[in-house]
């Protein structure tokens, strides 16, 4: 029964996205990871090995475990990003599993936008390519505070410590460029378990953890706390009943940061200001609640707020703009275009604006920029202008990934059309203007 | 709605000064999707079967909205099959938390002429018309569903905000991306959206909150003595619904259920697990999947749960 007891005081979770190129092995990785943490159950195995048997393959097709859809097994390729669970006597974690081509783009920044780590997978035999740098792009686009280099297949380059410290530098050195603040690189082989969950009795030269090790002891939610503390307001509860006739509570889920009763408060974008008078923590009253934790702040002073509203210390409160600057990922079909009238999608409120500018799209590949593309199609990285109709409250992505992340939606039909982040990024840097305008393909 | 006073501070074995347990994190992340929900659609339902994930729902959106009470009605899709002692439970809860609760009845579905039973007697694949049906009539904008990742291979695709079209389909490959905590509600009328802030709980999850929340569950969760019988390898329940037939033995068992649903194809699993320690002790170890070890449903095709999704299956 020890693993029950030591699965049962698991206390912490870790988001985690895995990024590879169709070849890079990332099935098998995670096939082992949740193989080897006891994931994959009796009867989903059965069914794997029964599938694969059928289509007359010798070894039952792990890769089968992961792609869910009917049109994935029929064309065994994975279509979108899959969410999968296990956990360790130490940790329990949701890795979102991204695929590595079609639409590629769009659905790394979907698995990288809740991450708290990223996997880049990588070739021993070919190294660091295009794929891995645009994986490393947008590793640090999205800011995720932690960036894992497997360096896989060791096995086919005899192991050589040569080879893994050389992609490894290179890695390291383009990385860190990007702002990229953590990489650990492990050299693996996912297929023969080297350094996966086991160390490898092949690498001797290695002295660091292997990827579980890793995934295990990486700290987690530093960053949420470290912030300002703020608070978009979801829902106003009150109750108006004869056991609580005066109840009036902003709920929401604590963005970043930490919030005390007592704390003087400003509330945007009216620039009212009040005392939190009492924090309730889902049927607690607490003195203290931090991010991410959903409560319900009751202030000193009875103004008006309201969903969208953001309440945040008085001492560092947000500045409001109406002007947006931002790097976006286009991730819908139909294109972003100057003068579309969007909805914008920030913390919990939602405004009007107009796309004003597109001032350069990025080239992930060598970071280049193109200069005035007119507009963004599905998986572009660009910069955009856009003027809103309210003031928002709006933190510079590198400072909150929370409140600095918003979402461009079409008014017309409701599509989710770019992911954006507030404020400056690499991908502002206008230092090399390319003029090659035939796109990229994934 | 007893609260366990230790959980909100910092764990001891946590590794952060301000980190959250698991399941505190879970909470967390569902309550703020109860709470958008309520900020942004005119007329949510939650999804009510008495089953373990629609209580645990349930006991999240009332911690959610506290002290006022739950800004949703409830919807139960009734087989004609369910067990007694989870209808049961499920009136009881109803009316203890003075909430409202619509139900959708196949059998009444069946009696008029509009569905017609199946030859192998499962009524659970029959659940989709009355339940569509009701979500049009009752212009329900936001469906909360229970539905977990990983449940089955086609769930772990699910967004937590699912759009479906007026005919309640799910169109996997046209699923709006899902950003950040994000969540893109716009629908044109006549079309809604499934919910389902439990995504990114497993099994034992559901479990261990139910343990630390001390949340009441119907009686057929925990070992208990039982009339089953066999059929396709799954101990079922005997009763008026068709089984067992003659060639199908009943003997007295004990048993207990991983998952409540309709009598006819929710397999019971052999277990002295009395206890909430004793369930999670149990299925901590199991080595089969919830719904691979009680669902025949699952098991007509490999793909059968998503065909099911598609058609506005939850």
């Amino acid at each position: 029964m020890t693993s029950t007891t030591e699965q049962l005081s698991a206390t912490t979770l870790l988001r985690f996205a895995t990024a590879g190129s169709v070849d890079d092995g990332k099935s098998t990785l995670v096939g082992r990871l949740l193989h080897d943490s006891k994931s994959v159950l009796e009867d989903q195995l059965e069914a794997v090995e029964a599938v694969s048997q059928a289509r007359g393959q010798e070894a039952p097709d792990l890769a089968l475990l992961t792609d869910g859809l009917r049109a994935e097994r029929e064309q065994g390729i994975t279509i979108d990003v899959a969410y999968r669970y296990f956990a360790t006597a130490r940790r329990r974690f949701i890795l979102a599993d991204t695929p590595g081509h079609v639409q590629y783009t769009r659905n790394m920044v979907t698995g990288a936008s809740t991450a708290e780590l990223a996997v880049v997978l990588v070739d021993a035999r070919n190294g660091v390519v295009e794929q891995t740098r645009r994986h490393a792009a947008v590793a640090a686009l999205l800011r995720v505070p932690h960036v894992v280099l497997a360096v896989n297949k060791m096995d086919l380059v005899d192991y050589r410590e040569s080879v893994f410290a050389a992609i490894a530098k290179e890695f390291t050195t383009y990385a860190s460029e990007l702002g990229v603040p953590e990489i650990t690189a492990i050299p693996i082989s996912a297929l023969a378990g080297d350094n996966v969950v086991e160390p490898s009795a092949n690498m001797d030269w290695y002295g660091g953890p292997t990827v579980l090790e890793h995934l295990e002891t990486v700290p987690v939610s530093h960053d949420l706390t470290a912030c300002p503390a703020r608070f978009p307001v979801q829902y106003v509860i009150r109750p108006q009943t004869a056991e609580h006739p005066d109840y009036r509570g902003y709920a929401g889920q604590i963005a970043s940061g930490v919030l005390r009763v007592g704390e003087a408060v400003t509330v945007l974008p009216s620039g009212k200001t009040s005392v939190i008078e009492g924090i309730d923590a889902l049927g607690e009253s607490v003195d203290i609640a931090w991010a991410p934790q959903s409560v319900t702040l009751r202030l000193a002073d009875d103004i008006d707020i309201s969903r969208g509203d953001l309440i945040a210390p008085s001492a560092s409160a947000p500045a409001t703009t109406q002007d947006v600057e931002a790097t976006v990922c286009h991730v819908a079909d139909q294109p972003l275009t100057v003068g579309a009238r969007v909805l914008l999608k920030h913390t919990t409120r939602t405004v009007k604006a107009i796309v004003k500018e597109i001032p350069s799209r990025l080239t992930l590949d060598d970071l280049s920029q193109h200069p005035e593309p007119g507009q963004l199609v599905a998986n572009d990285i660009g910069r955009v202008v856009v003027r809103t109709a309210e003031p928002l409250a709006l933190d510079a992505y590198a400072d909150s990934r929370r409140t600095g992340s918003f979402l461009l939606i079409d008014p017309a039909d409701g599509t989710t059309l770019a992911a954006g982040m507030a404020g400056e990024s690499f991908a502002s840097r206008a230092e090399t203007a390319v003029a090659e305008d035939d796109g990229w393909d994934f | 709605m007893t609260t366990a006073a230790h959980h909100l501070h910092t764990d001891s074995g946590a590794d952060a000064p301000y980190a959250l347990s698991h399941l505190d994190a879970l909470e967390s992340e569902a309550v703020h999707i109860f709470r958008e929900v309520a900020g942004e659609f005119e007329k949510p339902v939650i999804l009510f079967s008495g089953g373990k994930d629609s209580i645990v729902m349930l006991h999240l959106a009332l911690k959610a909205f506290a002290p006022a009470p739950v800004p949703f009605t409830l919807l139960h899709v009734d087989t004609g099959h369910n067990f007694p002692e989870v209808l049961e439970y499920r009136d009881r809860t109803v009316a203890e938390h003075g909430l409202r609760l619509h139900v959708a009845s196949v059998q009444e579905y069946i009696d008029a002429g509009r569905l017609r039973e199946r030859p192998d007697g499962t009524r659970n694949p029959l659940q989709t018309v009355p339940l569509t049906e009701a979500i049009q009539q009752l212009k329900f904008d936001a469906v909360f569903g229970g539905g977990r990742r990983d449940e089955e291979k086609a769930r772990a695709k699910e967004r937590v905000f699912s759009l479906r079209d007026e005919f309640s389909q799910w169109d996997p490959r046209r699923q709006r991306p899902e950003l950040w905590q994000l969540y893109n509600g716009r629908h044109a009328p006549g079309e809604h959206v499934r919910v389902f802030p439990l995504s990114n709980w497993t099994e034992l999850d559901v479990w261990q909150y139910i343990a630390r929340e001390n949340i009441e569950l119907p009686e057929i969760y925990f070992a208990h003595e039982r009339e089953v019988f066999q059929r396709n390898g799954m101990w079922l329940t005997a009763g008026e619904w068709g089984g067992p037939k003659d060639t199908e033995q009943v003997q007295t068992r004990l048993i207990r259920y991983r998952t409540v649903g309709d009598m006819s194809c929710t397999g019971a699993v052999d277990s002295d697990a009395a206890t909430l320690d004793a369930v999670i002790a149990e299925i901590a170890v199991s080595r089969l999947t919830e719904r691979g070890a009680t669902r025949a449903d699952d098991k007509m095709s490999e793909a059968a749960m998503e065909d099911r999704k598609r058609e506005g299956y939850f």
